[in-house]
């Protein structure tokens, strides 16, 4: 019977089907965490999570939650403290002796020691195993033994790096560099058990720390369950019984989860969002600046960029960007007015300045224009701005700042706009120092200090250099901050070679970008640190 | 038959080879990934080259893709930079994909094909306008805004289902998204069987099998609907392709991890072995489901037959 066939057929199409299906499917996680636990938006880490090789946000939460290293930034005022470190000394600012101590150890009961420093940090450098964060080893005597420019290395430590016993350790520097201490908070120089080198697949697929939490589970690109570490010897012990991170494929997703109950704490609320998160979240919405500075870089090693009175044409430009308006109308608020070149959240102990860049970051229209004629007009009457345009509203400032330098000049449409479709290849494009006009480039410091906004970015041959610029008088005054052992004297001889900076505009400080996170009313005490990462172990909830 | 469609299966080979080929070189043309790993900072040269080697991409263009090529035979689809397989990632997202697609297909056809019937059978009347103009409405409102709409009022107005799909995506939880993805199709589909019904309802044999004093039902179902299909059948069959590649939208906006998410992901991080082993995946679906097609108009007509 023809009809027969057909049913059969069918139902065996539907069985095929679900057979294929029908994987996965144990626990469906219900709305938002346990008794206790929260839950919270993430992202899937871009790199293995390695401490040397995790160098953006996501990867970065996981580590915060699960490693303790020498020093902790203080979340509030972004001081270094001691964690791990019971003293680091220093009579040269060249040679330090680290001591630990006492009562560390790992989630897995193995004990905390030097060893387990330098062999964290000797991996680290290696550049066999290729990890991203490799150069922050470099002041380190030994480094390029272990990571040549080129060829294999030839030995497997720094010899900059000698254990005394199981709880000292001294580290010799290649210069002096009396902050060198102060840098110790960054993840990269956390310490790793014995598990990471015996069983490194292993580790990668559930990662054991020294932090208030150990990994529970992990399934990659879905999520990661953390639970409190009852055995955890620090002081910081976290405040709820765990985390549960949620992999999300879009923050607008996660917003609508925090909404509707399924979802705890989102940290970062997408654009679309703003204009209703004070109606949706009131005070459980928190909006403060972050370590990252958005600025327009100019290509210095373009001739007609450089030359001898260009930097008022450059200061001039910067007087032609309405900052103001443009983070009110396209950020709402959530970037705030630059008005130097590092950060707020630096605090002005730390050598954040809201005068230093002084009118050359004013909104000034009539001043630009005269300042741009006077030094001769753009090179050749115009000006092109680039960015990647995949994230982060870049297409609408860009066109936004154009508009505003539009208005400015009077000539007509002499700014334009070259957006690039991917990050990769933005950044193809300003490696190779083929751009010829101005170009977004995004900051977020390591850690709080304020070396480490002006040394990568502008000292000659730096490494993240992308405009070439090059001052003498502002590497002198680089180098001797950075032999000053006096902390206070130190960022003040910083804040001079910034105001090189103020004087020269090699880029032009466009916004600070700030943190933002909103969460659900079951939570408290909910802040971020510096990184505008929550400081998770600290969360109640009720 | 049997000789039809090995015929065509080796006609696929060319047709597979000569695509993969294209994707490879479109992917590879955006330029060089490894610089996007360091993020705002500057690549480190030496790790840099060191990454460059391991994924093979300081060798020409035409050596990096015979390589790959080989590696797809033996099974190996390469790395995605966070140091999982895209083979793992291939078997974590395409059943998720796959039940949105069932989900979505059934849509269309119990709904899609009904409507179409209902519409054809009464040309010209109330009922036909109303679907007509509901179907035109379906398909120039684009897929985000039906998406967060229908989610924000089932999900977070009135709280009937969560508003986004938790990691293992049973059945249950994809009705809407499945919904939303077939909503296009769905009034395509209508309006296809609108039309062909409406055309063979006059057709000599049907007016012969309502002479022959048949029930209705049995006029429309055996003999009106069975030559009706064929184009809507040749759509649905296309479609099955276009439904698995084309999530991307419906995938970001319910936090489905299918198909639609590892494509975004990795063409945001310029991660061609994602890339190009999800397309891969998704060409030899696309074939498959144009032969399924091809033999199913054979099963519809009998007039149809392949040597």
């Amino acid at each position: 019977m023809r009809g027969a066939t057909h049913a059969k057929w069918a139902a065996c199409a539907v069985a095929v089907a679900l057979a294929a299906t029908a994987c996965g499917g144990s626990d469906s996680g219900g709305g938002g965490g346990g008794a206790g636990v929260v839950s919270s938006s993430w992202g899937d880490p871009q790199n293995p999570l390695e401490p040397a090789n995790t160098n953006e946000v996501q990867g970065g939460k996981v580590l915060d939650m699960i490693f303790r290293g020498l020093k902790r930034y203080d979340p509030k005022t972004g001081e270094a403290k001691n964690m791990l470190a019971e003293k680091i000394e220093t009579t040269d600012s060249q040679n330090f002796t680290i001591t630990l101590k006492d009562g560390w150890k790992f989630s897995n009961d193995e004990p905390v020691t030097a060893q387990s420093f330098v062999d964290a940090w000797n991996y680290g450098a290696d550049v066999r195993n290729k990890q991203n964060n490799a150069p922050f080893f470099s002041d380190i005597v030994g480094y390029e033994a272990l990571h040549p420019a080129s060829g294999e290395p030839k030995a497997k430590t720094m010899s900059g790096l000698v254990v005394k016993d199981p709880k000292t350790f001294t580290v010799a520097l290649k210069n002096k560099f009396s902050t060198w201490p102060e840098t110790l908070g960054y993840q990269a120089f956390s310490p790793l058990p014995k598990a990471f080198f015996t069983d490194h697949s292993g580790w990668l697929n559930k990662p054991v720390g020294n932090g208030p939490y150990t990994v529970d589970s992990y399934t990659k690109g879905t999520g990661m369950k953390l639970r409190t570490w009852e055995g955890y010897p620090g002081e910081d012990k976290a405040q709820n019984s765990g985390v549960d991170l949620k992999v999300y494929t879009d923050n607008n997703t996660a917003y609508t989860d925090l909404i509707s109950g399924n979802l705890d704490l989102v940290d970062d609320v997408p654009a679309q969002q703003l204009k209703n998160v004070k109606n949706d979240l009131g005070d459980r919405y928190i909006n403060q600046p972050a370590l990252i500075i958005q600025t327009l870089t100019f290509p210095l090693y373009d001739p007609q960029w450089s030359k001898e009175g260009m930097e008022n044409v450059r200061r001039g430009i910067s007087m032609a960007i309405n900052r103001d308006e443009i983070t009110k109308q396209i950020f709402r608020e959530t970037r705030t007015p630059a008005k130097d070149w590092t950060s707020p959240a630096l605090g002005e102990k730390g050598g954040f300045s809201a005068t230093l860049c002084g009118d050359a970051c004013k909104y000034d229209p009539a001043a630009a224009k005269k300042l741009i004629q006077d030094a001769g007009g753009l090179p050749g009457g115009k000006v092109t701005l680039t960015s990647n345009v995949d994230t982060g509203s870049h297409r609408e400032w860009m066109d936004a700042v154009c508009n505003s330098i539009n208005n400015a000049i009077g000539e007509g449409p002499v700014c334009t706009v070259n957006p690039i479709g991917t990050f990769a290849d933005f950044r193809n494009q300003q490696s190779a120092f083929k751009l010829t006009g101005p170009f977004r480039s995004g900051w977020q410091a390591d850690y709080p200090l304020i070396q480490n906004f002006l040394q990568p970015l502008y000292y000659t041959g730096a490494s993240s250099n992308y405009g070439k610029f090059s001052n003498p008088e502002f590497d002198k005054l680089v180098d001797e901050a950075n032999q000053e052992s006096d902390a206070a004297k130190a960022i003040a001889k910083f804040q001079d070679s910034e105001k090189i900076l103020a004087a020269q505009m090699p880029s032009i400080p466009l916004w600070y970008q700030n943190g933002s996170a909103g969460y659900a009313e079951r939570l408290s005490d909910v802040a971020l640190n510096q990184f505008s990462v929550p400081v998770y172990n600290e969360i109640k909830v009720s | 038959m049997g000789r039809y469609v090995i015929r065509r299966l080796l006609q696929m080979i060319p047709v597979f080879i000569g695509s993969t080929f294209l994707i490879f070189f479109m992917v590879y043309a955006l330029g060089d990934p490894v610089a996007a790993l360091f993020g705002d900072k500057a690549p480190d040269p030496a790790t840099a080259a060191r990454i460059r080697k391991d994924l093979y991409l300081d060798r020409p263009l035409w050596e990096q893709y015979l390589h790959y090529m080989g590696q797809i035979f033996q099974g190996d689809f390469g790395t995605a930079f966070n140091g999982q397989p895209v083979t793992e990632l291939m078997a974590s997202a395409f059943p998720v994909t796959l039940r949105l697609t069932i989900v979505a297909i059934f849509f269309e056809i119990v709904i899609g094909i009904t409507l179409g019937v209902v519409s054809g059978l009464r040309r010209g009347k109330s009922v036909d306008t109303s679907v007509l103009v509901l179907t035109l409405v379906v398909i120039s409102v684009p897929t985000f805004v039906t998406g967060y709409l229908l989610q924000y009022l089932f999900g977070v107005q009135w709280g009937w289902v969560r508003p986004t799909v938790s990691p293992d995506a049973p059945f249950n939880e994809l009705i809407l998204p499945g919904i939303v993805l077939a909503l296009v199709s769905l009034a395509y589909v209508t309006r296809l069987s609108r039309t062909s019904i409406a055309e063979n309802v006059k057709a000599d044999y049907v007016r012969t099998a309502v002479a022959k004093g048949l029930p209705r039902r049995r006029v429309v179902t055996r003999h009106l609907l069975r030559n009706s299909l064929i184009p809507v059948v040749t759509f649905i069959g296309t479609d099955i392709g276009a439904l698995m590649g084309g999530a991307i939208v419906t995938e970001r906006i319910f936090n489905i991890h299918g198909v639609g998410y590892q494509l975004y992901q990795g063409i945001l991080r310029n991660n061609s072995p994602t890339v190009v082993g999800f397309v891969t995946i998704l060409v030899i679906v696309f074939l498959l489901a144009n032969l399924l097609v091809d033999l199913l108009y054979a099963v519809l007509d009998p007039r149809i037959r392949y040597a």
